[in-house]
């Protein structure tokens, strides 16, 4: 699983440019790939992970409450929308991706597809 | 280290640094006596007549794992967040590490005209709240006119 390069044309660029790409752990194991991506401030329904042909899209909205008339004196968030893409390799299975998000943490599971899932070969003795 | 000349650690690092960069220049803090160390949690803080709003956000962390403490004017947060939980039998392999663990303290110090009885600090998708009430007096206040 790579990060990907996009190549934007100039009218996406300008929301390209407006998002905070959130950290990732990647940790792999022997069936398939964990995805851990710090995503606070982001409810539920406002997260969309999907799959377009080998490329993984992670894009979310943050959701704060903000009290009438609030002005901000001190900012280190300064966008609310997250956005970033990975290129999955071919022996992971896109269609069994499942994701879960809690505490402003998205854990995705990407399994390997049956083929490329270890097999132990017993060793015959002749 | 040797393992650091393979290509996979130089991209890492190169958008790491890419990523501080855009973050460097996307803030305009003005640069604070307890210094302009950005790190987790990340900080917003906004005000309104009636109260100081500050929120951090801190993914993955138990909200009773945060201590906030206020003291003659000076918030602080502090707590610790648990590394990724891989298995370490030799099967599992991190491939990319990004995310802040360890042990993390931030601290605000907030205006004279607060009322430190009133805190109120609220969780939620990873954001922690703290809401800190201006005192009465220091309210603006409409006068009628007889």
């Amino acid at each position: 699983m790579t990060d990907k390069q996009v190549t934007h044309s100039p009218d996406t660029e300008a929301r390209q440019d407006a998002a905070l790409s959130p950290p990732v752990d990647v940790v792999e194991d022997a069936t398939g790939i964990t995805l851990y991506a710090d995503l606070p401030g982001v409810p539920k329904e406002r997260l969309n992970v999907h799959v377009e042909g080998e490329t993984l899209f992670i894009e979310a909205d943050i959701v704060l409450e903000l009290p009438q008339g609030m002005q901000a004196s001190h900012a280190e968030v300064q966008r609310t929308h997250y956005r970033r893409t990975f290129n999955l390799s071919r022996e992971l299975d896109p269609a069994k991706v499942s994701a879960e998000l809690n505490q402003g943490v998205l854990r995705l599971r990407i399994p390997k597809a049956e083929h490329a899932q270890p097999r132990r070969i017993e060793v015959q003795v002749g | 280290m040797y393992s650091s000349q393979f290509p996979r650690d130089l991209f890492a690092q190169v958008e790491r640094l890419q990523r501080e960069m855009q973050q460097a220049f996307d803030t305009n803090v003005s640069p604070s006596i307890r210094g302009f160390a950005r790190g987790y949690p990340a900080l917003n803080v906004g005000s309104t007549p009636s109260s100081v709003e500050v929120f951090a956000f801190a993914p993955g962390v138990d909200p009773s794992g945060i201590e906030v403490r206020l003291e003659r004017g000076v918030l602080t947060i502090e707590g610790q967040r648990a590394p990724v939980a891989a298995v370490q039998d030799g099967k599992t392999t991190v491939h990319v590490n990004e995310r802040f663990d360890g042990r993390f303290s931030r601290v605000i110090s907030l205006p004279d005209d607060i009322d430190p009885a009133a805190v109120t600090a609220t969780c939620r998708d990873g954001v922690l709240r703290i809401s800190v009430p201006r005192r009465e007096s220091a309210q603006p206040r409409r006068i009628p006119v007889q």
